[in-house]
């Protein structure tokens, strides 16, 4: 299938393409930018005037919620909500039920993903079996069977032997390590940043030390073994200034922070709501502050959404009691693009912490418009307002601390090889 | 609505007439009790008025502050201000003069009867009242007044207490577009 | 954020905790439970304010004591009461929090008494019920119990009027105490100038200090000259190791006895919101003694209790009223 998007401001960071272009499609791979190639003539097209053509956003985690807790979401549902957020490729941690350290697990769920041809879906594998932190997974077997690098989701590994040996072996052949950094005692049965608001009510914290030693035994080790660490959610300003640091002395280390991290503190908790039950917690405006300065000088490599689906019962409780997380593929998007006009960086750069800068990290071939890529693309309107509210979302997970929020930034169509997999209405 | 030019008797004339009609009343094993606000300060005249005797007759005293016996309690709610009822002396078997300022639907009148009630059992209820403006709702009316003045529901007469201590009627009218409204009763 | 204690003309709704409730609130809750004291006095102990309504007693987490005084305060306002004891283990959560509370209000009760282990459950419940019905926290795992807070404070103003020239020293775990973020909020939104805790390092808050106290970790120099002493219960899964080594260095540091009594004011008072772990963090000879305020207390717990429950059922439809003539 031919097509031609016309008219669209094409904003493609890693070729440095910044200007009004139109793109032509063929056979699922973009052929050309600007000119039509000889002899093309567009089946379909899409006009995409007042509207960015960027590549399909890459999202460092999405949880599908399959296999396993499927009433709280399935592949269907989040991958179309993958797909109405612009996002054309997602990392999926392995804290499935059961756990993704099987290769024939992997192979199934890769197999069922294709089959819908939305997102495309790159799992992440266990980095230990069933994540008990004990015994390494099969890492060379998972690798086979599609996956792109090892976790430990938010379950840390106590024993510092085996965390060494797990960053050894996947040195050995260059596996990319995908770790949430927080000291399990200092983090046992906290719900929220430790100070002044967890304080005032009466809710057990997790002090910003425990991503700080976490993320240095996480950095030493990383050192001794030569193991490329990508940090998971990053949430403190100590954190940035160590990884800061570590970069400077060529340590091989990249981090993201979650979306939600970018606009939120611990005062947003307000009267204990559960929406803002998240982990890590949301912190101080301090933290929050160095979390977005990170990201403008490149301490930090990428945005991502966390998207974490939870049940609508699952967050009817009091806030300790309430699960964990927030829906996150379909804010994505404008909740970049407001952090960017916040602190007046560009839609380039904005873009490039979640496509290209994604898929470097993920090693994945996406997140760019490059001749003979992959035609997965997002075209969005960057000026129109929307909602947030559960009626306005595809994903079965309703519950986001911006709930009620009208915000700039609305995907229109998106493609994934070649082809609308979403148009809004 | 307009108010009707009505020429208002003075309180501290009336306080005279009503204690010539009071005094008859005070024998053995009697107890004044005035009702807040201006039952209250109504007593305390009288107390001065017929000091004689009420110090012959050991005549006892209290007060009654009926919020919490009012049946209007889910709309109106409790006043800002709040003074505890104070009946300092066994009310059983006693003859109760109960005094109030300005006697109108006759609920108060209930409210403090069944409050004195929850103390314990009188020989007598006597009701005595400043003014009877008419318009009562309940079979209940005072025994002794100084003055009956007919006033319509869009009127409001209460007794106030001025910074000298001495005590006047003044009459409002009501607007009823107006949201709060507080009744004399 | 709209406070949700208060209702859209700034009267109060529910009592959730006492952080976010403006001074004249505390003030009017403290002056309505002075009337209702003379009310426990008399033979009639009952007005009939709540006849016809039904206050629900939910407990999640046990506690005979303060159901009961609610039970009281209650029942003295002439309410019917419902109490029940909910168990939650673990292994059976059974019925959620929300189904119990709409199976409670589909038999027509009117006014829930919560205590629940978790922080912030009383204002989850609070969030879901409809207008009519009230909510007070009886207690929210660390983050509050107004009640107490608030009858501390009567307790403190019937023997210390002068609110405004007072030293106070709350002793002991501020760190697991709803009772004690409640008092400092009393303490300080009725205008008391120092609030003092008195603590060791792993039983104070992070940041603390933020709350408006000043910290001390010696009873020594955090007694000193001071009008009204706090004590806070320790409960025993503290003293297991982890985060204080034994009941008997507690009692010696920490304990009040009447020797460190001594530093403060002579005529200094004693509260505790008990049960007291005698020899624990208070001596016999002090919890008995002249100084201790501790069974009045109780006594002023069911007149304010009586006190809230009345406001909160009271005046709640009072607007605009036009011609009713009470």
């Amino acid at each position: 299938m031919k097509i031609q998007i016309k008219n669209g401001h094409v904003i493609d960071p890693k070729n440095n393409i910044d200007s009004q272009l139109d793109v032509f499609i063929a056979a699922g791979k973009i052929v050309a930018l600007g000119k039509a190639p000889e002899g093309f003539i567009a089946s379909q097209t899409i006009d995409a005037s007042n509207l960015i053509v960027c590549p399909g956003l890459v999202d460092l985690s999405a949880r599908l919620r399959e296999p396993g807790d499927e009433y709280k979401a399935t592949l269907i549902s989040e991958l179309q909500a993958a797909v109405a957020g612009g996002v054309t490729s997602l990392a999926c941690p392995p804290d499935t039920d059961p756990v993704l350290d099987e290769p024939g697990l992997v192979e199934m769920l890769k197999h069922r993903a294709k089959q819908l041809n939305l997102a495309h879906v790159y799992p992440l594998g266990a980095l230990t079996r069933q994540l008990q932190g004990k015994v390494l997974s099969e890492m060379g077997e998972l690798r086979e069977a599609g996956c792109v690098g090892f976790s430990q989701a938010n379950i840390a590994i106590t024993d510092t032997q085996v965390l060494w040996r797990a960053m050894e072996y996947a040195a050995t052949f260059g596996f990319t390590l995908f770790l949430h950094a927080e000291e399990p005692f200092l983090a046992k049965d906290g719900v929220a940043h430790d100070g002044e608001v967890a304080s005032r009510l009466g809710l057990k914290g997790i002090p910003s030390a425990a991503e700080a030693l976490a993320l240095a035994s996480i950095l030493r080790i990383a050192k001794e073994t030569g193991a490329r660490i990508h940090i998971s959610r990053l949430s403190t300003a100590e954190g940035v200034d160590m990884i800061r640091e570590a970069k400077k002395h060529g340590v091989n280390i990249t981090c993201d922070v979650s979306a939600n991290h970018l606009h939120l503190t611990e005062h947003d908790i307000g009267f204990f709501d559960a929406n803002c039950h998240l982990k890590p917690p949301l912190r101080t405006q301090r933290d929050k502050d160095a979390l977005g300065a990170g990201l403008k000088d490149g301490t930090i490599d990428a945005i991502c959404s966390d998207h974490t689906p939870v049940d609508d019962d699952a967050k009817l409780a009091p806030f300790a009691e309430a699960e964990v997380g927030a829906t996150g593929l379909e804010l994505l998007l404008a909740l970049t693009l407001k952090w960017a006009n916040q602190e007046k960086t560009s839609l380039a750069k904005a873009i490039a912490l979640i496509s290209q800068s994604s898929a470097k990290i993920l090693g994945i071939a996406a997140g760019d418009l490059s001749v003979n890529a992959n035609a997965d693309i997002c075209i969005f309107d960057a000026n129109e307002y929307w909602k947030i509210v559960p009626s306005a979302l595809k994903s079965q997970g309703k519950n986001t601390p911006f709930n009620g929020l009208e915000i700039a930034g609305k995907v229109k169509t998106t493609l994934i090889n070649g082809q609308v997999v979403y148009q809004s209405e | 609505m307009t108010s009707k030019n009505i020429s208002l008797p003075h309180a501290e004339d009336l306080l005279k007439t009503l204690a010539q009609k009071v005094q008859p009343l005070l024998q053995a094993n009697t107890a004044l009790v005035g009702i807040q606000s201006g039952g209250v300060w109504l007593m305390q005249k009288l107390l001065v008025l017929l000091e004689k005797d009420i110090a012959a007759n050991a005549i006892e005293h209290g007060t009654l502050d009926v919020s919490f016996y009012r049946d209007d309690y889910e709309k109106r709610g409790l006043k800002a201000e709040n003074r505890p009822s104070q009946i300092p002396f066994d009310v059983e078997n006693k003859h109760i003069i109960l005094i109030d300022d300005v006697f109108y639907t006759g609920r108060t009148t209930r409210a403090a009867m069944n409050e004195l009630f929850d103390y314990g059992r009188p020989a007598s209820i006597t009701l005595v009242a400043l003014v009877n403006r008419g318009g009562r709702e309940l079979p209940i009316a005072p025994q002794i007044t100084a003055a009956d003045i007919a006033l319509d529901a869009s009127q409001n007469l209460q007794l106030i207490q001025n910074q000298d201590g001495t005590l006047s009627l003044e009459l409002q009218s009501l607007n009823f577009n107006q949201s709060q409204v507080h009744k004399h009763e | 954020m709209n406070n949700p204690q208060l209702d859209a003309d700034g009267r109060l709704r529910h009592l959730l905790s006492i952080e976010g409730l403006p001074k004249r609130i505390l003030n009017q809750i403290l002056d309505t439970a002075e009337s209702f004291v003379g009310v426990a006095e008399r033979e009639v102990k009952k007005v009939p304010l709540l006849r016809g309504k039904t206050v629900c007693n939910l407990f999640f987490e046990n506690s005979t004591r303060t159901r009961t005084t609610f039970e009281i305060a209650a029942k003295r306002l002439s309410a019917d009461v419902i109490s029940l004891n909910v168990n939650t283990s673990s292994q059976s959560k059974g019925e959620t929090i929300l189904d119990t509370v709409d199976n409670l209000i589909a038999m027509h009760a009117d006014m829930f008494v919560v205590r629940h282990s978790q922080s912030g459950a009383a204002h989850f419940i609070a969030k879901h019920v409809p207008d009519h019905i009230h909510v007070i926290n009886a207690g929210d795992g660390r983050h509050s119990h107004p009640t107490q807070g608030l009858l501390d404070m009567f307790t403190i103003r019937k023997y210390k009027p002068d609110l405004h020239n007072l030293r106070v020293a709350i002793v002991g775990d501020v760190l697991h105490s709803r009772v004690a973020r409640s008092e400092i909020h009393a303490l300080t939104t009725l205008g008391v100038p120092e609030v003092r805790v008195i603590a060791p390092k792993t039983l104070l808050p992070t940041q603390v200090e933020k709350l408006g106290v000043h910290v001390f970790h010696d009873m020594k120099t955090g007694l000193k000259d001071v009008d009204v002493v706090m004590m806070l219960r320790l409960q025993n899964e503290r003293m297991n190791g982890a985060m204080l080594p034994s009941a008997q260095e507690y009692f010696k540091t920490y304990g009040l006895t009447q020797d460190k009594l001594n530093l403060a004011k002579p005529d200094a008072i004693v509260l505790h919101p008990g049960p007291m772990n005698r020899g624990v963090e208070i001596d016999s000879s002090v919890a008995d003694g002249s100084q201790s305020v501790i069974l009045p207390q109780v006594t002023y717990g069911i007149a304010v209790r009586m006190a809230v429950m009345a406001m909160l059922a009271g005046g709640q439809n009072s607007g605009s009223q036009a011609g009713s003539q009470a």
